[in-house]
């Protein structure tokens, strides 16, 4: 696959995000922007108050009869089979007999106006029976409650190892959750058509799901539902399972009524209703030896899985699958808890659980490098992947691609990692109330779907005879620039500029049966699958020219807009026209599925990953001994890529995910009320990072010269979820401030996030810790 | 009357339309212009940034269109980012910059970051980083990791702009529609006579507390009494024992003024919302809304301000600390409005220092913050007033505190017994903000931090690195 870029808007080339123009000019339209068609409901939701109760009885007789009410439904009023579940069954669109979380969807009411139905909610009587709520992890753990079996990974012989070894330790740390704050609520709109059929519009990732999660709840076939999003404001992994609750709602109103329905979620409902990244409770046990190469771990994780499975199973797997990050673990036994708790189901959130697979074996490895009075970087190194042995995952998956080694050194040494480190303990030294600490995080991450079966694309292309092109395939659009990318590559493969390719909205009657834009694998599924379809339409016009020539086969090349056959040629525009008049094919369906893929959920055994995607990236932080507040004073990031398909939307994708990560284990706190209520529901109180919290030094590079060993597109690399993990240096820069406080001599008890509170009792509890501790000899 | 206003340059005069609907809602479903986005409805995402120059101001001011009510409009010149650029035409500044530094992802956020930049580059302002992230701090971007979006701001505000014009349209007295009555006195006596008739109306100014009951509340008031078109509350003055805030000032009106006399409380006013809220909220609406996690009363305590309230009986004057009852409870009466604040400047060998915790460094609410006044003869500290907020049901003095560092020479130790006090003055409560543990410590350890600050001994805040 060798490319020309003497196009415009060749892959690998920096071509801008294809609706950047209509995103600054407020031109770009999202489906609450669409001019609503005469008729149009809108819908308001009546919620559980309570973390667990039966419902006993519910009276919408008022709510019935209010100003401008077209319609009221509770989970009795669905006629298909109310089921939303993405993985298991019996995961309810409307609380059915029981509500099992504070925000729970009990009645859907639509009337003529927004306000219309909320008048309207409050006037629903719904009597509940409280039942006893398990809100937090432990409570689910003691009482033995999960959502589905816990799931086990196991290699070698743990215990033997951790009993073995010269050096044993054990801890306990935990990690939040973290809302999604895509800027654009969940939202749906369903429109009824002739004989039953309905489009619904819906800011999904995963618009396949939707279309059967509406079937399923209408009690149709999939054919009569058609789902359709041209772009999202921003989903990261909240809009892959959540929507087909909201999109089956207003598609059941829809066709109640006859009329078309809006559901959109007000920011606090949108928080309150919907799950979020999965927080964890993380106990360890772990043997080494004397130079701090592990031997044996036993690691505990109790995940809050939440009221439902939802996409649990995954996000345990991939936490699972990333518990050892870049470090050989030769015995091991990774122990996962879906915890059941009465509150909302969390969901997949960017990392989908590699997150916090990677911040237990981090502080692992932190902890080692405190007990034996070593440097972390010294104990990474020495458990580090090697490239011939010492190579096995606990998965039993071999890593053959591994880079990490280099990306570490040369990210090190460029920055002079230990100059800086060296002058950060001149500044400690010389400061009473600021401490400032430094750390490295490097990133290992597996790409593709846990599941194999989900690991498939389709695409559509047309050339028209006026040789433009129409590209359609199944992945959505949610900022992260998937289109503008899959459009690059079938310009590459035609070898005409970029804006001969006209992007449309992802629609499920155009390719069906997709998998969710997901897993990082948008571009390597999708832009493999349009290129499929570009070259089964490319062969057939190749033919064309050589009969037009009488020229071989082979001697057909498309080059910058023209199509050659040695001097002779033609415009691809008259190409397509010749090949619509001897009647060949301008369309073609592509489809790609990824080779080599195994699973068995079971043992948790298998080759789930095509290849892994590498990174590290350096943080230095000032941490406010009186107050606890910290900042992040520096960022350097070096990040695989492969042959980057588009490096200005990869370093976009870097730093935004970066800048989330960060988010999540520093400023953004979730926090429920002993009632099972979230009291952090909107952005005055959740607080993502703003422009400030950005590093003011942040350099951050794509690894040049890097093809992806796998054959994927053009030997490109998926970027969409690890740069997040590297998120954690600052995390752990953090905790080094906080070691540093006391020289570095024991461990701090810090979680995530690390908010100003967190921090300043870390400060307090380890120089308590260390008065406590006989003063080794003063140097 | 009709409401009218110039919206990209056209003409509305609207007379049916709800004056209490939000500006927002009136762009989106009554003018069809969709480019401006709800993103939380709260004023804390700036997804609804719009611009305009409000009569008398002479300011392009970015303000958040949800938390605005279409009856503040009368009388602007509203630009949205439609108005901004042609169909097909040349981008304007900052849009082109945004484009060309790849500052969109998902799109949602970038009208709202395009206005609040637009406003800046009309500012007048020599941009610094500093300058950007106070501009950009009311508005959210939860894909690009933002440094495109500053990249962007660098260039596309470095020249800056010519001043937009406001039009010669007149606000209406008073406008009627949907049974609401909603009132706009020009002068006090006619705001005092609208308070009398109608105690129970809502008296709305910058509307950056009171909009969330339009806008996620979806409130209806029979009658709202309107207070920022009246001139003389939103006089500025100083003499030369004092300054004096009209309470419908807002922010960025009284802000010149506070960052001369007191630094401290001037680096605190660029805190607080961002520059949408403070374009329009009003440091008398922080008075008069009583919160105990309001910024400013917890300073203007500590600095001896004195309110002067006005009602139909007449004017009188109360300090600040006597002012506040109870959680969210005054001693304003229902005939009352608040006319102005008067904050005495500090005289040779007074001291003023606040702080003020929180998650995230901009624009958010303080989980504790502390106000120091003091005043220092000959090494001794011979008056202290010292008040918090977000440590009890209302602002309020540091009694304990001040009593043990009163007559105490400056040092670390009498600052630390005088900390060391803190439990006796308050028993706070744990919240999603802070725990009552960590509100009391840290509390204390801004003791510590004021002495180290004003030694000048040591870096205390991390921002300042």
């Amino acid at each position: 696959m060798s490319v020309e870029t003497d196009i415009v808007g060749a892959v690998h080339t920096k071509v801008r995000h294809d609706s950047a123009r209509g995103h600054v000019t407020g031109q770009a339209q999202y489906i609450d922007d669409m001019p609503l068609l005469p008729g149009t409901l809108e819908v308001v939701l009546v919620t559980s108050p309570h973390p667990h109760a039966a419902i006993v009885s519910i009276d919408v007789a008022a709510a019935r009869a209010a100003d401008g009410v077209r319609d009221v439904i509770s989970a009795n009023g669905i006629p298909g089979d109310n089921n939303i579940g993405p993985v298991f069954d019996g995961e309810p669109a409307l609380a059915e007999g029981v509500v099992d979380y504070v925000g729970a969807p009990v009645v859907a009411i639509a009337a003529d106006s927004y306000d219309q139905a909320r008048a309207a909610a409050a006037l629903v009587k719904i009597d509940y029976e409280v039942r006893p709520a398990v809100l937090d992890i432990e409570q689910a753990l003691e009482q033995e409650l999960y959502t589905y079996p816990p799931q086990f990974m196991t290699i070698g012989d743990p215990d033997a190892a951790i009993t073995k070894a010269q050096h044993r330790i054990d801890g306990e740390v935990r990690c939040g959750g973290q809302d999604h704050f895509y800027l654009e609520s969940h939202i749906a709109m369903a429109v009824p058509g002739e004989f039953g059929d309905l489009q619904v519009y819906c800011s999904t990732q995963h618009p396949s799901e939707v279309q059967h999660g509406v079937a399923h709840v209408l009690g149709v076939p999939t054919n009569e539902v058609t789902v359709e999003v041209r772009r999202m404001g921003g989903a990261f992994g909240g809009k892959e399972s959540q929507p087909s609750i909201f999109a089956a709602i207003a598609a059941l109103l829809a066709d109640r009524t006859g009329q078309p329905v809006k559901l959109r979620l007000r920011r606090d409902d949108d928080m309150v209703i919907t799950g979020k990244r999965h927080d964890f409770l993380f106990r360890y046990d772990v043997g080494f030896d004397p130079d701090g190469r592990i031997e044996g771990v036993d690691i505990l994780m109790g995940m809050r899985s939440g009221n439902v499975a939802d996409l649990s199973p995954g996000v345990l797997a991939r936490a699972l699958c990333h518990a050892d990050n870049c470090y050989y673990l030769p015995n091991a036994r990774l122990r996962g808890y879906p915890c059941k708790t009465n509150t909302v189901s969390n969901t997949a959130f960017r990392g989908f659980g590699g997150p916090q697979g990677m911040l237990v074996i981090e502080t692992v490895i932190e902890h080692i490098a405190r007990t034996l009075g070593r440097a972390v970087d010294e104990i990474r190194a020495v458990n580090y992947y090697s490239t011939d042995d010492r190579n096995v995952t606990p998965y039993q998956q071999r890593v053959t691609d591994n880079i990490i080694l280099p990306i570490v050194d040369r990210l090190r040494s460029e920055i002079d990692f230990d100059g800086l480190s060296s002058a950060i303990d001149e500044f400690n030294g010389a400061n009473q109330t600021l401490k400032k600490g430094i750390a490295l995080m490097p990133v290992k991450f597996g790409i593709s779907f846990n599941t194999p079966k989900l690991n498939q694309a389709g695409a559509l292309v047309h050339v028209y005879t006026d040789g433009s092109v129409h590209l359609n395939h199944g992945g959505t659009e949610m900022g992260q620039g998937l289109f503008t990318k899959v459009a690059q590559v079938v310009a590459s493969v035609f070898q005409i500029d970029l804006d001969n390719i006209k992007i449309s909205s992802t629609r499920t009657d155009k390719v069906p049966n997709t998998s969710a834009t997901a897993a990082s694998a948008g571009s390597d599924l999708n832009g493999m699958a349009a290129f499929n379809a570009t070259n089964t339409i490319k062969a057939r016009m190749v033919e064309v020219a050589a009969n037009h020539f009488s020229a071989s086969v082979d001697s057909i090349e498309f080059r910058q807009n023209r199509v050659y056959a040695g001097n002779e040629s033609l415009s691809f525009t008259e190409l397509a026209q010749l090949t619509w008049d001897e009647r060949v094919s301008l369309s073609a369906t592509g489809f790609y599925s990824t080779p080599g893929l195994s699973w068995d959920a079971k043992s948790m055994i298998g080759n789930p990953f095509y290849y892994y995607t590498y990174g590290a990236a350096v943080s230095e932080v000032v941490i406010d001994t009186l107050t606890g507040e910290s900042r992040v004073l520096r960022t350097d990031i070096l990040q695989d890529c492969g042959n980057s398909l588009n490096p200005a939307i990869d370093l976009g994708q870097i730093e935004g995910a970066f800048v989330q990560g960060q988010g999540w284990l520093t400023s953004e706190e979730l926090v429920w009320d002993d009632a099972g209520r979230l009291l952090t529901h909107g952005p005055s109180t959740y607080k993502i990072p703003g422009s400030r919290d950005v590093p003011p030094i942040f350099n951050v590079h794509i690894l040049e010269d890097a093809p992806n060993r796998e054959a994927t597109i053009f030997h490109s690399k998926a970027v969409g979820e690890p740069p997040l993990m590297l998120a954690l240096s600052v995390w752990l820069a953090i905790r080094d401030a906080v070691s540093r406080v006391t020289g570095h001599r024991h461990l701090p008890n810090l979680d995530a996030p690390a908010t100003p509170e967190a921090i300043l009792m870390a400060v307090d509890d380890i120089k308590r810790r260390d008065s406590q501790t006989p003063s080794p000899a003063k140097v | 009357m009709a409401i009218n206003f110039t919206l990209n340059g056209e003409l509305r005069e609207e007379a049916s339309v709800s004056p209490t609907m939000t500006a927002l809602e009136f762009l989106r479903e009554n003018a069809g212009l969709t480019g401006t986005k709800e993103g939380c409805a709260e004023g804390d995402c700036g997804a609804c940034t719009i611009a305009l120059v409000r009569n008398g101001t002479g300011r392009l001011e970015a303000v958040n269109s949800c938390l605005l009510v279409v009856g503040q409009l009368d009388g602007a010149n509203v630009v949205t980012v439609e108005g901004l650029t042609e169909k097909g035409g040349e981008l304007e500044a900052v849009q082109q910059a945004i484009v060309t530094q790849d500052g969109t992802q998902c799109g949602f956020c970038t009208p709202g970051f395009v206005m609040a930049l637009h406003a800046l580059r009309h500012s007048g302002e020599a941009v610094s980083d500093d300058i950007i992230h106070d501009a950009l701090a009311g508005n959210l971007c939860r894909c690009t990791g933002y440094r495109s979006i500053v990249d962007a701001a660098r260039t596309a505000c470095a020249v800056p702009a010519g001043a937009v014009s406001s039009n010669d349209l007149q606000a209406g007295n008073a406008h009627e529609a949907d049974s609401e009555l909603y009132y706009a006195p020009k002068t006090i006596a006619e705001l005092i006579a609208r308070r009398a008739e109608h105690p129970e109306a809502p008296l709305l100014s910058g509307g950056t507390d009171l909009g969330l009951l339009f806008s996620k509340e979806r409130q209806k008031f029979p009658v709202t009494i309107y207070t920022q078109n009246v001139e003389e509350l939103r006089l500025i003055d100083e003499d030369a024992a004092a300054i004096t805030i009209g309470a419908a000032a807002t922010y960025t009106e009284a802000l010149p003024l506070i960052e001369t006399n007191y630094p401290s409380f001037g680096v605190l006013i660029h805190r607080i919302g961002s520059r949408q809220i403070r374009n329009v909220g009003t440091i008398g609406g922080n008075i008069g809304n009583a919160s105990p996690i309001g910024d400013t009363p917890p300073c203007l305590i500590a600095l001896g301000s004195v309110l002067a309230l006005h009602g139909a009986g007449g004017r009188r004057e109360i300090a600040l600390e006597n002012f506040f009852l109870d959680y969210r409870s005054t001693d304003l009466q229902p005939d009352e409005i608040i006319e102005s604040v008067r904050i005495p400047k500090l005289s040779k060998g007074q001291i003023f220092r606040t702080y003020k915790i929180s998650k995230r460094y901009d624009q958010d609410i303080s989980s504790v913050i502390g106000a120091f006044h003091l005043t220092l003869a000959g090494g001794v500290v011979t008056e202290v007033r010292i008040a918090f907020g977000g440590m009890a049901a209302t602002p309020k003095r540091a009694a304990a505190c001040e009593l043990a560092l009163t007559g105490k020479t400056w040092s670390e130790e009498s600052v630390a017994l005088a900390a060391a006090e803190i439990s006796k003055d308050f028993s706070p409560i744990g919240d999603h903000r802070a725990s009552a543990a960590y509100r009391l410590r840290v509390a204390e350890n801004l003791f510590v931090r004021l002495f180290r600050d004003i030694e000048g001994s040591d870096h205390v805040e991390v921002m300042a690195l």
